[in-house]
Protein backbone atom coordinates (compact mmCIF):
# COMPACT_ATOMS: atom_id res chain seq x y z
CA UNK A 1 0.00 0.00 0.00
CA UNK A 2 2.61 3.06 -1.06
CA UNK A 3 6.19 3.35 -2.24
CA UNK A 4 8.50 4.26 0.23
CA UNK A 5 10.12 7.50 -1.08
CA UNK A 6 12.79 7.45 -3.25
CA UNK A 7 16.18 8.21 -1.15
CA UNK A 8 18.31 5.89 0.38
CA UNK A 9 17.64 6.77 4.37
CA UNK A 10 18.70 3.95 6.12
CA UNK A 11 15.32 2.48 8.09
CA UNK A 12 12.74 3.73 5.84
CA UNK A 13 9.79 2.30 6.47
CA UNK A 14 6.48 3.15 5.18
CA UNK A 15 3.61 2.14 7.12
CA UNK A 16 -0.02 2.69 7.35
CA UNK A 17 -3.46 1.86 9.14
CA UNK A 18 -5.66 0.91 6.50
CA UNK A 19 -8.42 -1.05 8.01
CA UNK A 20 -10.22 -0.32 10.95
CA UNK A 21 -10.37 3.13 11.70
CA UNK A 22 -6.99 3.45 13.54
CA UNK A 23 -6.21 6.18 10.99
CA UNK A 24 -8.69 8.14 13.40
CA UNK A 25 -6.04 8.21 16.39
CA UNK A 26 -3.65 10.03 14.15
CA UNK A 27 -5.29 12.91 11.93
CA UNK A 28 -6.97 10.60 9.54
CA UNK A 29 -3.69 9.85 7.55
CA UNK A 30 -3.79 6.29 6.87
CA UNK A 31 -0.34 6.20 5.00
CA UNK A 32 2.58 7.24 6.41
CA UNK A 33 6.58 7.49 5.44
CA UNK A 34 8.69 7.63 8.30
CA UNK A 35 12.44 7.55 8.73
CA UNK A 36 13.33 5.96 12.58
CA UNK A 37 16.85 5.56 13.49
CA UNK A 38 17.60 2.88 15.37
CA UNK A 39 17.53 3.05 19.60
CA UNK A 40 20.87 3.55 21.37
CA UNK A 41 23.59 3.09 18.88
CA UNK A 42 21.99 -0.14 17.91
CA UNK A 43 22.48 -1.59 14.25
CA UNK A 44 19.02 -2.75 14.15
CA UNK A 45 15.65 -1.47 14.00
CA UNK A 46 12.81 -3.82 15.77
CA UNK A 47 9.28 -3.72 15.82
CA UNK A 48 9.05 -3.09 19.19
CA UNK A 49 11.55 0.24 18.23
CA UNK A 50 9.02 1.28 15.53
CA UNK A 51 5.85 1.39 17.99
CA UNK A 52 7.07 3.42 20.45
CA UNK A 53 8.10 5.67 18.02
CA UNK A 54 4.77 5.43 16.32
CA UNK A 55 3.11 5.98 20.36
CA UNK A 56 5.43 8.99 20.53
CA UNK A 57 5.30 10.80 17.15
CA UNK A 58 1.89 9.61 14.94
CA UNK A 59 -0.97 8.45 17.68
CA UNK A 60 -2.33 12.11 18.59
CA UNK A 61 -5.16 10.23 20.88
CA UNK A 62 -6.17 8.10 23.03
CA UNK A 63 -2.84 6.12 22.63
CA UNK A 64 -5.21 2.96 24.64
CA UNK A 65 -7.19 2.49 20.97
CA UNK A 66 -3.08 1.63 19.46
CA UNK A 67 -1.25 0.15 22.21
CA UNK A 68 -1.48 -1.73 25.36
CA UNK A 69 1.66 -2.27 27.61
CA UNK A 70 4.62 -2.20 25.25
CA UNK A 71 2.47 -3.78 22.47
CA UNK A 72 -0.54 -3.10 20.48
CA UNK A 73 -3.91 -3.85 21.70
CA UNK A 74 -5.98 -6.96 21.85
CA UNK A 75 -7.55 -7.20 18.42
CA UNK A 76 -5.19 -5.50 16.08
CA UNK A 77 -3.30 -7.63 13.44
CA UNK A 78 0.35 -6.30 12.41
CA UNK A 79 1.67 -7.56 9.65
CA UNK A 80 4.78 -6.89 8.04
CA UNK A 81 5.20 -6.88 4.29
CA UNK A 82 1.66 -8.63 4.11
CA UNK A 83 2.37 -11.12 6.95
CA UNK A 84 1.22 -11.44 10.20
CA UNK A 85 3.97 -10.24 12.59
CA UNK A 86 3.19 -13.69 14.73
CA UNK A 87 5.48 -15.52 11.84
CA UNK A 88 8.95 -13.27 11.82
CA UNK A 89 8.80 -12.82 15.89
CA UNK A 90 6.13 -9.95 16.71
CA UNK A 91 7.89 -7.01 18.81
CA UNK A 92 11.45 -8.84 17.64
CA UNK A 93 11.28 -8.45 14.08
CA UNK A 94 13.63 -6.71 12.61
CA UNK A 95 13.11 -4.53 10.03
CA UNK A 96 15.10 -3.60 6.78
CA UNK A 97 14.99 -0.23 4.62
CA UNK A 98 11.43 0.37 2.55
CA UNK A 99 9.73 -2.15 5.05
CA UNK A 100 5.69 -2.03 4.69
CA UNK A 101 4.37 -2.02 8.33
CA UNK A 102 0.23 -2.45 8.67
CA UNK A 103 -1.99 -1.97 11.64
CA UNK A 104 -5.36 -3.55 10.71
CA UNK A 105 -8.23 -3.44 14.11
CA UNK A 106 -10.23 -6.29 13.45
CA UNK A 107 -13.84 -5.49 12.29
CA UNK A 108 -16.89 -6.67 13.82
CA UNK A 109 -19.63 -5.10 11.50
CA UNK A 110 -22.07 -6.38 8.84
CA UNK B 1 -60.16 14.62 13.93
CA UNK B 2 -61.17 11.64 15.98
CA UNK B 3 -62.34 9.31 13.18
CA UNK B 4 -59.41 10.24 10.55
CA UNK B 5 -57.24 9.34 13.08
CA UNK B 6 -59.97 6.19 13.44
CA UNK B 7 -59.97 5.06 9.99
CA UNK B 8 -55.87 5.79 9.24
CA UNK B 9 -54.69 3.26 11.73
CA UNK B 10 -57.57 0.76 10.72
CA UNK B 11 -56.31 1.17 6.89
CA UNK B 12 -52.78 0.61 8.07
CA UNK B 13 -53.82 -2.54 9.88
CA UNK B 14 -55.23 -3.78 7.14
CA UNK B 15 -52.35 -2.74 4.77
CA UNK B 16 -50.35 -5.08 7.73
CA UNK B 17 -52.58 -8.45 7.58
CA UNK B 18 -53.15 -7.92 3.23
CA UNK B 19 -49.26 -8.17 2.93
CA UNK B 20 -48.23 -10.71 5.50
CA UNK B 21 -50.93 -12.49 3.67
CA UNK B 22 -49.59 -11.93 0.21
CA UNK B 23 -46.56 -12.93 1.25
CA UNK B 24 -47.79 -16.75 3.01
CA UNK B 25 -49.55 -16.79 -0.29
CA UNK B 26 -46.24 -16.21 -2.33
CA UNK B 27 -44.45 -18.99 -0.67
CA UNK B 28 -47.10 -21.81 -1.04
CA UNK B 29 -47.00 -20.64 -4.38
CA UNK B 30 -43.31 -21.58 -4.65
CA UNK B 31 -43.37 -24.66 -2.57
CA UNK B 32 -46.09 -25.72 -5.35
CA UNK B 33 -44.52 -25.22 -8.20
CA UNK B 34 -41.39 -26.83 -6.54
CA UNK B 35 -43.71 -30.18 -6.01
CA UNK B 36 -45.12 -30.12 -9.75
CA UNK B 37 -41.74 -30.13 -10.80
CA UNK B 38 -40.74 -33.49 -8.96
CA UNK B 39 -44.20 -35.21 -10.38
CA UNK B 40 -43.48 -33.46 -13.93
CA UNK B 41 -40.30 -35.89 -13.22
CA UNK B 42 -41.24 -38.50 -11.97
CA UNK B 43 -44.59 -38.66 -14.73
CA UNK B 44 -41.43 -38.57 -17.20
CA UNK B 45 -39.98 -41.99 -15.53
CA UNK B 46 -42.96 -43.35 -14.73
CA UNK B 47 -43.62 -43.22 -19.08
CA UNK B 48 -40.61 -44.86 -19.67
CA UNK B 49 -41.54 -47.41 -17.59
CA UNK B 50 -44.48 -48.42 -18.77
CA UNK B 51 -42.87 -48.77 -22.28
CA UNK B 52 -45.15 -46.14 -24.09
CA UNK B 53 -42.33 -44.12 -25.20
CA UNK B 54 -39.61 -46.17 -26.19
CA UNK B 55 -36.52 -47.18 -23.81
CA UNK B 56 -33.93 -44.40 -25.33
CA UNK B 57 -34.30 -42.06 -23.08
CA UNK B 58 -32.69 -43.22 -19.89
CA UNK B 59 -32.97 -42.48 -16.35
CA UNK B 60 -31.25 -39.24 -15.44
CA UNK B 61 -29.44 -41.15 -12.01
CA UNK B 62 -27.99 -43.28 -15.02
CA UNK B 63 -25.48 -40.65 -15.37
CA UNK B 64 -24.01 -41.27 -11.91
CA UNK B 65 -23.88 -37.06 -10.66
CA UNK B 66 -27.94 -37.71 -9.75
CA UNK B 67 -29.10 -34.04 -11.52
CA UNK B 68 -32.41 -34.03 -13.00
CA UNK B 69 -32.57 -32.99 -16.75
CA UNK B 70 -34.45 -29.44 -14.82
CA UNK B 71 -30.79 -29.31 -12.79
CA UNK B 72 -28.55 -29.97 -15.80
CA UNK B 73 -30.74 -26.87 -17.94
CA UNK B 74 -30.55 -24.93 -14.51
CA UNK B 75 -26.90 -25.29 -13.63
CA UNK B 76 -25.76 -25.77 -17.05
CA UNK B 77 -23.45 -22.68 -16.63
CA UNK B 78 -21.47 -24.36 -13.93
CA UNK B 79 -21.35 -27.47 -15.73
CA UNK B 80 -19.56 -25.57 -18.95
CA UNK B 81 -16.81 -24.66 -16.39
CA UNK B 82 -14.07 -27.62 -16.92
CA UNK B 83 -12.59 -26.27 -13.19
CA UNK B 84 -16.44 -26.58 -11.96
CA UNK B 85 -18.54 -28.91 -13.72
CA UNK B 86 -20.80 -31.86 -12.96
CA UNK B 87 -19.27 -32.94 -10.04
CA UNK B 88 -18.53 -30.05 -7.95
CA UNK B 89 -22.78 -28.98 -8.93
CA UNK B 90 -23.18 -32.13 -8.01
CA UNK B 91 -21.30 -31.64 -3.98
CA UNK B 92 -23.02 -28.46 -3.70
CA UNK B 93 -26.38 -29.84 -4.43
CA UNK B 94 -25.71 -32.52 -1.74
CA UNK B 95 -24.48 -29.58 0.51
CA UNK B 96 -25.62 -27.81 3.51
CA UNK B 97 -24.37 -24.25 4.48
CA UNK B 98 -26.07 -22.78 7.57
CA UNK B 99 -25.93 -18.49 7.26
CA UNK B 100 -25.83 -16.43 10.59
CA UNK B 101 -27.62 -13.07 9.95
CA UNK B 102 -29.52 -11.94 7.26
CA UNK B 103 -28.28 -8.37 7.21
CA UNK B 104 -25.57 -6.75 4.99
CA UNK B 105 -23.32 -9.72 4.51
CA UNK B 106 -26.13 -12.43 4.53
CA UNK B 107 -28.12 -10.87 1.89
CA UNK B 108 -26.48 -11.40 -0.79
CA UNK B 109 -24.55 -14.61 0.29
CA UNK B 110 -27.88 -15.86 0.65
CA UNK B 111 -29.16 -15.12 -2.80
CA UNK B 112 -25.81 -16.50 -4.43
CA UNK B 113 -26.11 -19.87 -2.19
CA UNK B 114 -30.11 -20.17 -3.04
CA UNK B 115 -29.01 -19.65 -7.18
CA UNK B 116 -26.25 -21.97 -7.18
CA UNK B 117 -28.35 -24.86 -5.39
CA UNK B 118 -27.30 -25.12 -1.98
CA UNK B 119 -29.02 -28.30 -1.32
CA UNK B 120 -30.29 -26.96 2.25
CA UNK B 121 -29.51 -23.72 3.01
CA UNK B 122 -30.13 -22.80 6.99
CA UNK B 123 -30.93 -18.87 7.82
CA UNK B 124 -30.50 -17.67 11.46
CA UNK B 125 -31.80 -14.19 12.36
CA UNK B 126 -33.90 -12.91 15.04
CA UNK B 127 -34.36 -9.25 13.74
CA UNK B 128 -37.26 -7.70 11.52
CA UNK B 129 -36.46 -5.84 8.50
CA UNK B 130 -36.56 -2.35 8.86
CA UNK B 131 -36.29 0.12 6.85
CA UNK B 132 -33.35 2.03 7.42
CA UNK B 133 -31.73 -2.09 6.57
CA UNK B 134 -32.68 -1.67 2.72
CA UNK B 135 -29.64 0.49 1.74
CA UNK B 136 -27.69 -2.45 2.00
CA UNK B 137 -29.64 -5.54 3.26
CA UNK B 138 -30.99 -6.07 -0.98
CA UNK B 139 -32.55 -9.45 0.22
CA UNK B 140 -35.08 -7.75 1.48
CA UNK B 141 -38.30 -6.32 -0.22
CA UNK B 142 -39.97 -3.03 1.24
CA UNK B 143 -43.10 -4.73 1.61
CA UNK B 144 -41.73 -7.01 4.31
CA UNK B 145 -40.81 -3.87 6.51
CA UNK B 146 -41.59 -5.23 10.24
CA UNK B 147 -41.52 -8.69 9.20
CA UNK B 148 -38.77 -11.18 10.25
CA UNK B 149 -35.63 -11.30 8.01
CA UNK B 150 -35.19 -14.74 7.78
CA UNK B 151 -39.08 -15.04 6.68
CA UNK B 152 -38.59 -12.20 4.10
CA UNK B 153 -35.03 -13.63 3.05
CA UNK B 154 -36.20 -17.00 3.04
CA UNK B 155 -39.11 -15.96 0.37
CA UNK B 156 -36.48 -14.30 -1.53
CA UNK B 157 -34.05 -17.75 -1.62
CA UNK B 158 -37.29 -19.35 -2.89
CA UNK B 159 -38.43 -17.42 -5.31
CA UNK B 160 -34.63 -17.26 -6.96
CA UNK B 161 -34.49 -21.11 -6.26
CA UNK B 162 -38.18 -22.81 -5.46
CA UNK B 163 -36.11 -26.07 -5.65
CA UNK B 164 -33.63 -26.04 -2.72
CA UNK B 165 -34.63 -26.46 0.93
CA UNK B 166 -34.50 -23.63 3.16
CA UNK B 167 -34.75 -23.83 6.90
CA UNK B 168 -35.70 -20.72 8.58
CA UNK B 169 -34.29 -20.56 12.12
CA UNK B 170 -35.96 -17.73 14.12
CA UNK B 171 -34.12 -16.88 17.22
CA UNK B 172 -31.00 -15.54 18.25
CA UNK B 173 -27.98 -17.77 17.80
CA UNK B 174 -27.30 -18.21 21.99
CA UNK B 175 -24.80 -21.05 23.80
CA UNK B 176 -28.11 -23.00 24.11
CA UNK B 177 -29.01 -23.48 20.65
CA UNK B 178 -26.03 -22.96 18.54
CA UNK B 179 -24.37 -26.60 19.09
CA UNK B 180 -28.06 -28.10 17.84
CA UNK B 181 -28.24 -25.87 14.75
CA UNK B 182 -24.95 -25.95 13.63
CA UNK B 183 -24.48 -29.50 13.77
CA UNK B 184 -27.16 -29.99 11.05
CA UNK B 185 -24.65 -28.07 8.24
CA UNK B 186 -21.75 -28.44 6.81
CA UNK B 187 -20.11 -25.28 6.55
CA UNK B 188 -21.09 -22.34 8.28
CA UNK B 189 -20.60 -18.12 7.29
CA UNK B 190 -20.66 -16.04 9.94
CA UNK B 191 -23.01 -12.44 8.74
CA UNK B 192 -23.54 -11.51 12.25
CA UNK B 193 -22.29 -7.82 13.57
CA UNK B 194 -21.01 -8.20 16.77
CA UNK B 195 -17.66 -9.40 18.57
CA UNK B 196 -19.64 -11.81 21.14
CA UNK B 197 -21.29 -13.68 18.17
CA UNK B 198 -17.99 -13.56 16.39
CA UNK B 199 -16.36 -15.43 18.84
CA UNK B 200 -19.34 -17.89 20.31
CA UNK B 201 -19.45 -18.95 16.24
CA UNK B 202 -15.86 -19.62 16.22
CA UNK B 203 -15.62 -21.53 18.91
CA UNK B 204 -18.70 -23.82 18.02
CA UNK B 205 -17.25 -24.35 15.38
CA UNK B 206 -14.20 -26.07 16.36
CA UNK B 207 -16.43 -28.11 18.83
CA UNK B 208 -18.13 -29.27 15.98
CA UNK B 209 -15.37 -29.45 13.58
CA UNK B 210 -17.04 -27.28 10.92
CA UNK B 211 -15.32 -24.66 8.46
CA UNK B 212 -16.33 -21.45 8.89
CA UNK B 213 -16.74 -18.43 6.78
CA UNK B 214 -16.02 -15.12 8.27
CA UNK B 215 -16.33 -11.69 6.61
CA UNK B 216 -17.25 -8.52 8.42
CA UNK B 217 -17.74 -5.11 7.06
CA UNK B 218 -17.71 -1.48 8.52
CA UNK B 219 -17.70 1.90 6.97
CA UNK B 220 -16.01 1.78 3.45
CA UNK B 221 -14.08 -1.75 5.36
CA UNK B 222 -14.10 -5.09 4.77
CA UNK B 223 -12.12 -8.24 5.90
CA UNK B 224 -12.16 -11.85 5.25
CA UNK B 225 -11.06 -15.21 5.68
CA UNK B 226 -11.48 -18.80 6.39
CA UNK B 227 -11.27 -20.28 10.21
CA UNK B 228 -10.77 -23.89 11.35
CA UNK B 229 -10.42 -25.27 7.78
CA UNK B 230 -8.19 -28.55 7.15
CA UNK B 231 -5.36 -27.66 10.10
CA UNK B 232 -6.13 -23.74 9.99
CA UNK B 233 -6.16 -20.93 12.77
CA UNK B 234 -9.80 -20.66 14.87
CA UNK B 235 -11.18 -16.56 15.22
CA UNK B 236 -9.19 -17.39 18.70
CA UNK B 237 -5.68 -17.81 17.41
CA UNK B 238 -5.85 -15.07 15.87
CA UNK B 239 -7.28 -13.03 18.27
CA UNK B 240 -6.86 -14.48 21.86
CA UNK B 241 -8.08 -11.77 23.72
CA UNK B 242 -11.50 -9.54 22.85
CA UNK B 243 -10.42 -5.95 21.76
CA UNK B 244 -11.78 -3.20 24.17
CA UNK B 245 -15.19 -2.47 23.61
CA UNK B 246 -14.63 1.29 22.58
CA UNK B 247 -12.77 -0.56 19.73
CA UNK B 248 -15.83 -2.28 18.54
CA UNK B 249 -18.13 0.09 16.45
CA UNK B 250 -21.26 -1.27 15.34
CA UNK B 251 -23.16 0.04 11.31
CA UNK B 252 -25.56 1.68 13.96
CA UNK B 253 -23.51 3.92 15.04
CA UNK B 254 -20.30 4.13 12.46
CA UNK B 255 -22.61 3.98 9.75
CA UNK B 256 -21.66 1.63 6.55
CA UNK B 257 -21.66 2.20 2.69
CA UNK B 258 -24.49 -0.46 1.46
CA UNK B 259 -22.05 -1.74 -1.56
CA UNK B 260 -19.12 -2.99 0.80
CA UNK B 261 -21.09 -5.23 3.08
CA UNK B 262 -22.45 -6.30 -0.25
CA UNK B 263 -19.01 -7.19 -1.89
CA UNK B 264 -17.72 -9.01 1.35
CA UNK B 265 -20.68 -11.25 1.20
CA UNK B 266 -20.46 -12.22 -2.69
CA UNK B 267 -16.99 -13.38 -1.70
CA UNK B 268 -18.46 -15.02 1.32
CA UNK B 269 -20.53 -16.61 -0.52
CA UNK B 270 -17.58 -17.42 -3.11
CA UNK B 271 -15.52 -19.39 0.06
CA UNK B 272 -18.44 -21.52 1.10
CA UNK B 273 -18.84 -22.71 -2.47
CA UNK B 274 -15.39 -23.59 -2.87
CA UNK B 275 -16.00 -25.80 0.65
CA UNK B 276 -18.69 -27.26 -0.22
CA UNK B 277 -17.97 -28.12 -4.17
CA UNK B 278 -13.88 -29.21 -2.95
CA UNK B 279 -12.86 -26.36 -5.77
CA UNK B 280 -10.41 -24.33 -5.34
CA UNK B 281 -8.24 -23.17 -2.60
CA UNK B 282 -10.26 -21.45 0.32
CA UNK B 283 -9.12 -18.07 2.04
CA UNK B 284 -7.70 -20.77 5.58
CA UNK B 285 -4.38 -19.02 6.57
CA UNK B 286 -5.04 -15.59 4.64
CA UNK B 287 -6.71 -12.74 5.05
CA UNK B 288 -8.71 -10.89 2.57
CA UNK B 289 -8.32 -6.66 3.53
CA UNK B 290 -10.92 -4.15 1.15
CA UNK B 291 -10.65 -0.50 1.48
CA UNK B 292 -13.02 1.02 -0.67
CA UNK B 293 -12.26 4.33 -0.89
CA UNK B 294 -9.16 3.74 -2.15
CA UNK B 295 -9.97 0.60 -4.26
CA UNK B 296 -7.45 -1.36 -2.56
CA UNK B 297 -7.75 -4.74 -1.93
CA UNK B 298 -5.00 -6.82 -0.31
CA UNK B 299 -4.86 -10.39 0.87
CA UNK B 300 -1.86 -11.09 3.55
CA UNK B 301 -0.54 -14.20 4.86
CA UNK B 302 -1.88 -14.94 8.67
CA UNK B 303 -0.55 -17.34 11.49
CA UNK B 304 -1.01 -21.05 11.62
CA UNK B 305 -3.37 -22.82 13.97
CA UNK B 306 -1.77 -21.47 17.50
CA UNK B 307 -0.76 -24.49 19.75
CA UNK B 308 -1.41 -22.29 22.87
CA UNK B 309 -4.88 -21.52 21.60
CA UNK B 310 -7.55 -22.29 24.12
CA UNK B 311 -10.51 -23.58 21.80
CA UNK B 312 -7.89 -25.42 19.30
CA UNK B 313 -4.84 -25.56 20.78
CA UNK B 314 -3.14 -29.01 21.57
CA UNK B 315 -3.66 -29.13 25.04
CA UNK B 316 -7.37 -27.17 24.32
CA UNK B 317 -10.41 -28.88 26.58
CA UNK B 318 -13.12 -27.22 25.22
CA UNK B 319 -15.89 -29.70 25.28
CA UNK B 320 -19.73 -29.02 24.40
CA UNK B 321 -20.11 -28.45 28.02
CA UNK B 322 -17.81 -25.57 28.37
CA UNK B 323 -18.85 -24.35 25.35
CA UNK B 324 -22.84 -23.86 26.82
CA UNK B 325 -21.74 -22.47 29.97
CA UNK B 326 -19.41 -19.85 28.53
CA UNK B 327 -20.91 -16.34 29.06
CA UNK B 328 -19.63 -14.43 25.59
CA UNK B 329 -20.83 -11.35 26.88
CA UNK B 330 -19.02 -11.38 29.74
CA UNK B 331 -15.83 -11.92 27.87
CA UNK B 332 -16.21 -9.64 25.45
CA UNK B 333 -17.74 -6.71 27.97
CA UNK B 334 -20.82 -6.38 24.74
CA UNK B 335 -23.83 -7.52 24.30
CA UNK B 336 -25.45 -10.71 21.77
CA UNK B 337 -28.33 -8.65 20.79
CA UNK B 338 -28.08 -5.53 18.92
CA UNK B 339 -29.64 -3.38 20.79
CA UNK B 340 -27.98 0.30 21.47
CA UNK B 341 -26.21 0.49 25.45
CA UNK B 342 -28.40 2.35 27.33
CA UNK B 343 -26.19 4.27 29.74
CA UNK B 344 -27.66 5.20 33.63
CA UNK B 345 -25.01 7.32 34.95
CA UNK B 346 -26.25 10.39 36.60
CA UNK B 347 -28.72 10.94 39.32
CA UNK B 348 -32.42 12.05 38.57
CA UNK B 349 -32.01 15.77 39.25
CA UNK B 350 -29.48 15.73 36.84
CA UNK B 351 -31.97 15.08 34.16
CA UNK B 352 -35.31 16.09 32.13
CA UNK B 353 -37.36 13.88 29.88
CA UNK B 354 -37.96 15.27 26.30
CA UNK B 355 -41.52 16.56 27.12
CA UNK B 356 -40.16 18.47 30.19
CA UNK B 357 -38.01 20.22 27.57
CA UNK B 358 -40.77 20.80 25.71
CA UNK B 359 -42.62 22.58 28.38
CA UNK B 360 -39.22 24.84 29.17
CA UNK B 361 -39.55 25.70 25.37
CA UNK B 362 -42.91 26.77 25.22
CA UNK B 363 -42.91 28.64 28.57
CA UNK B 364 -39.79 30.77 26.66
CA UNK B 365 -37.91 29.51 29.72
CA UNK B 366 -34.10 31.25 29.65
CA UNK B 367 -31.79 28.62 28.58
CA UNK B 368 -29.16 26.78 26.56
CA UNK B 369 -29.28 23.42 24.69
CA UNK B 370 -26.10 21.90 23.42
CA UNK B 371 -25.92 19.18 20.96
CA UNK B 372 -22.78 16.95 21.70
CA UNK B 373 -23.19 14.86 18.55
CA UNK B 374 -19.98 14.63 16.13
CA UNK B 375 -20.67 17.59 13.61
CA UNK B 376 -21.75 15.33 10.37
CA UNK B 377 -24.72 13.70 12.83
CA UNK B 378 -25.65 17.28 13.59
CA UNK B 379 -26.15 17.99 9.69
CA UNK B 380 -28.88 15.46 9.64
CA UNK B 381 -30.94 17.32 12.08
CA UNK B 382 -30.87 19.04 15.29
CA UNK B 383 -33.02 20.90 17.60
CA UNK B 384 -33.64 24.68 16.88
CA UNK B 385 -31.31 27.38 18.50
CA UNK B 386 -28.95 24.13 19.43
CA UNK B 387 -25.37 24.59 19.59
CA UNK B 388 -23.08 21.88 18.47
CA UNK B 389 -19.99 21.11 20.60
CA UNK B 390 -18.82 17.31 19.98
CA UNK B 391 -17.97 15.31 23.17
CA UNK B 392 -14.34 14.65 22.07
CA UNK B 393 -14.07 18.98 22.07
CA UNK B 394 -16.63 19.98 24.94
CA UNK B 395 -12.94 20.34 27.29
CA UNK B 396 -12.03 23.07 24.90
CA UNK B 397 -14.95 24.14 24.40
CA UNK B 398 -16.53 25.52 27.77
CA UNK B 399 -16.14 29.21 27.23
CA UNK B 400 -18.43 29.06 24.75
CA UNK B 401 -20.88 27.58 26.61
CA UNK B 402 -20.48 30.23 29.13
CA UNK B 403 -21.06 32.91 27.56
CA UNK B 404 -23.89 31.08 25.91
CA UNK B 405 -25.44 31.11 29.36
CA UNK B 406 -24.41 34.78 29.34
CA UNK B 407 -26.39 35.89 26.55
CA UNK B 408 -29.11 34.03 27.30
CA UNK B 409 -29.23 35.66 30.94
CA UNK B 410 -28.78 39.49 29.22
CA UNK B 411 -31.53 38.89 26.88
CA UNK B 412 -34.41 37.28 28.78
CA UNK B 413 -33.20 38.94 32.21
CA UNK B 414 -31.83 37.70 35.43
CA UNK B 415 -35.67 37.30 37.28
CA UNK B 416 -35.69 33.27 37.25
CA UNK B 417 -33.82 32.42 40.66
CA UNK B 418 -30.98 30.01 38.71
CA UNK B 419 -30.45 31.95 35.94
CA UNK B 420 -30.73 30.26 32.40
CA UNK B 421 -30.41 26.16 32.31
CA UNK B 422 -27.75 24.32 30.52
CA UNK B 423 -29.39 20.81 28.84
CA UNK B 424 -27.26 18.79 26.92
CA UNK B 425 -29.08 16.87 23.88
CA UNK B 426 -27.07 13.52 21.77
CA UNK B 427 -28.74 11.25 19.23
CA UNK B 428 -29.83 8.27 22.16
CA UNK B 429 -29.24 10.18 25.40
CA UNK B 430 -25.55 7.98 26.52
CA UNK B 431 -22.99 10.87 25.63
CA UNK B 432 -25.04 13.75 26.76
CA UNK B 433 -25.27 11.97 30.36
CA UNK B 434 -21.06 11.62 29.77
CA UNK B 435 -21.23 15.57 28.98
CA UNK B 436 -23.18 16.17 32.10
CA UNK B 437 -21.40 14.55 34.09
CA UNK B 438 -18.14 16.18 33.00
CA UNK B 439 -20.35 19.79 33.35
CA UNK B 440 -21.01 19.60 36.71
CA UNK B 441 -17.09 18.76 37.54
CA UNK B 442 -16.67 21.79 35.85
CA UNK B 443 -18.86 23.87 37.65
CA UNK B 444 -21.51 24.08 35.71
CA UNK B 445 -24.21 23.03 38.18
CA UNK B 446 -27.25 24.15 36.11
CA UNK B 447 -26.56 21.03 33.46
CA UNK B 448 -29.15 18.19 32.63
CA UNK B 449 -29.55 15.61 30.07
CA UNK B 450 -32.59 14.90 28.22
CA UNK B 451 -33.16 11.58 28.78
CA UNK B 452 -33.20 9.39 25.91
CA UNK B 453 -31.91 12.35 23.25
CA UNK B 454 -32.99 13.07 20.13
CA UNK B 455 -34.79 9.56 19.36
CA UNK B 456 -36.80 10.01 22.72
CA UNK B 457 -37.69 13.39 21.57
CA UNK B 458 -38.77 11.83 18.21
CA UNK B 459 -40.77 9.14 20.06
CA UNK B 460 -42.21 11.13 22.91
CA UNK B 461 -42.60 14.83 21.64
CA UNK B 462 -42.63 15.31 17.58
CA UNK B 463 -43.11 11.96 15.70
CA UNK B 464 -42.40 14.01 12.22
CA UNK B 465 -38.62 14.51 13.69
CA UNK B 466 -36.27 12.55 11.81
CA UNK B 467 -34.65 9.07 13.29
CA UNK B 468 -31.29 7.69 11.83
ZN1 LIG C 1 -7.69 -21.57 17.77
Amino acid sequence: MGMAYGHNHAWESVFSFPIGGLELLCDSVKIHNVNVEPQDGAKKLDMKDLLTWVRGNLIKERPEMFMKGDTVRPGILVLVNDCDWELSGQLTTTLEDKDVVVFISTLHGG
Amino acid sequence: MESNGGDASRILREIETLKATKSEIEQRISALEAQLREIKVDHGNDAILNGSCPPISTNHSDFGHGLSPDMVYRYSRHLLLPTFGVQAQSNILKSSILVIGAGGLGSPALLYLAACGVGRLGIVDHDVVELNNMHRQIIHREEYIGQPKVKSAAAACLSVNSTINIVEHKEALRTSNALDIMSQYDVVVDATDNAPSRYMISDCCVVLGKPLVSGAALGLEGQLTVYNYNGGPCYRCLFPTPPPTTACQRCADSGVLGVVPGIIGCLQALEAIKIASTVGEPLSGRMLLFDALSSRIRIVKIRGRSLQCEVCGENATFSRLRFQEFDYEKFTQSPLSTSPLKLNLLQADYRISSKEYKEKIVNGEPHVLVDVRPQHHFKIVSLPSSMNIPLPSLETRLSEISSALEGESDEKGTNSRSGPQLYVVCRRGNDSQRAVQYLHKMGFTSAKDIIGGLEGWARDVDPNFPTY
